[in-house]
């Protein structure tokens, strides 16, 4: 299997690789994406991967399957894998199913799982990670 | 007189003296309880309330189904009788008080057909009709009344089912659900799908599940607030529990019901300061701009 197979394209953002499903996606393009994903982390050494699944919204058993072995593999490659931005109705599904992927990390926004790995995001001049405890004037 | 009477004579003779009594009925009626505690306004409408239910009782003894709740005659006064059992049951009368009531109807039509002309044989037939008649009535009372119950419970537990489960905001990117009262498949349902587009709405990372207000913790509930709290985790939010009272921690490690890796707070307040002890956590991972 060659990289870049898959439709589904992984961007690297220096250290991160960022990967943002859209619309559906078909079981053999998932399996391929597995392949990419594995591949692009061990080529350049990347210490996470965020897998953004805001634009679906259906999430399948198999598809579960394989999102949960994607991050397996990056972990033994040395990368932490962070879900993002899954719909509440998939939430509901998944659990309702039993699958509560429980070895997946998860997070709110691209934002968020960024920061995790140390790297900022900003969309707006002020610091979005500040807010809520500092909020005393200076 | 040794002719036989024909079939539905009885049937004919109540329904007759129904009608031609029906004002002097009608007056007595409207200083029963039943009618007098009901329609309080004037005397008129008490009297107009018991001659609709004479008319009414005397077409269904016209058409011969004097034991059929279901009968024509009843459907016209079916309204009436739930305003007038509502009314009754508001002031604190019980269902069987108010049949009761309703039984105490008979008197006056019975005393006018022991009056009525013609033999023994079909007095007694036409008495024994009316106490068939009158039997029905009641049952048809106590089933409107129950039917009038029963709608007042669904509309009240659909009014629990959207207003119990407000999802409130309590800080930046915190929400909370004070969950109060027993959670069923039903309520934890709309609760697990209202907490989840809060989630969104707010861009929460965290959100706190305030069970202070369940009365009762058992595995049905437990899986219930497992399943939320995954779902959040899914969506990205840490989800806390707070507010499981001692009776009730006790009772769930007698159940031997484990909340897993759920992290769980006495009070909502305890829960509160994590929220805000980890987001100050994640303010330092990001090194501040200036």
């Amino acid at each position: 299997m060659q990289p870049g197979a898959s439709s589904v394209p992984v961007l690297d953002l220096g250290g991160i690789l960022l990967i943002s499903i859209q619309g559906e996606l078909p079981d053999d393009a998932a399996v391929d994406l597995r392949t990419d994903v594995t591949l692009a982390v061990s080529e350049t050494g990347a210490r996470g991967v965020i897998i953004d699944i805001s634009g679906l919204d259906m999430v399948d058993s198999f598809l579960a399957r394989v999102l949960a072995e994607v991050a397996a593999s990056a972990r033994l490659l040395a990368a932490q894998a962070v879900l993002v931005g899954m719909r509440p109705s998939v939430a509901i599904t998944l659990v309702e199913l039993g699958l509560a992927l429980p070895g997946l990390e998860t997070s709110r926004t691209v934002i968020e799982a960024a920061s995790r790995f140390g790297v900022e995001i900003r969309d707006r001049g002020d610091q979005p990670a500040a807010r809520g405890t500092d909020r005393t004037p200076t | 007189m040794t002719d036989v009477p024909p079939v539905g004579t009885a049937t004919s003779v109540v329904a007759r003296l129904l009608r031609e009594k029906k004002e002097h009925i009608a007056q007595l009626w409207a200083d029963q309880p039943l009618f007098q505690a009901v329609f309080t306004v004037t005397r008129d409408e008490a009297v107009e309330a018991g001659r609709a239910v004479l008319e009414a009782l005397a077409q269904v003894a016209e058409s011969g189904r004097v034991d059929d709740i279901a009968a024509p005659g009843f459907a016209m006064i079916r309204q009436q009788l739930a305003a007038m059992s509502t009314s009754r049951t508001r002031s604190g009368l019980s269902i069987g008080q108010i049949d009761r009531e309703v039984g105490a109807l008979g008197a006056a039509p019975a005393e006018f057909l022991e009056d009525a002309s013609g033999d023994t044989d079909e007095r007694v037939r036409a008495r024994l009709l009316w106490s068939e008649l009158l039997a029905t009535l009641r049952v048809v009372v106590i089933e409107t009344a129950l039917q009038e119950n029963r709608e007042i419970v669904e509309r009240q537990r659909q009014q629990l089912l959207e207003m119990a489960t407000p999802v409130v905001k309590l800080w930046d990117r915190l929400v909370a659900v004070p969950l109060i009262g027993m959670l069923d498949s039903a309520r934890s349902q709309v609760v697990m799908e209202n907490l989840l587009e809060a989630i969104v709405e707010h861009n929460a990372t965290m959100a706190i599940l305030d069970i202070t207000g369940v009365p009762t913790v058992d595995s049905l509930v437990a899986q219930h607030l497992m399943k939320t709290v995954a779902a959040a985790r899914l969506m990205g939010a840490d989800c806390v529990i707070s507010g499981i009272r001692p009776a009730i921690a006790q009772t769930m490690v007698q159940l031997g019901l484990d909340l897993g890796p759920v992290t769980t707070r006495a009070t909502l307040a305890d829960a509160l300061e994590l929220a805000l002890e980890r987001q100050s956590e994640q303010a330092k991972g990001i090194a501040p701009r200036h």
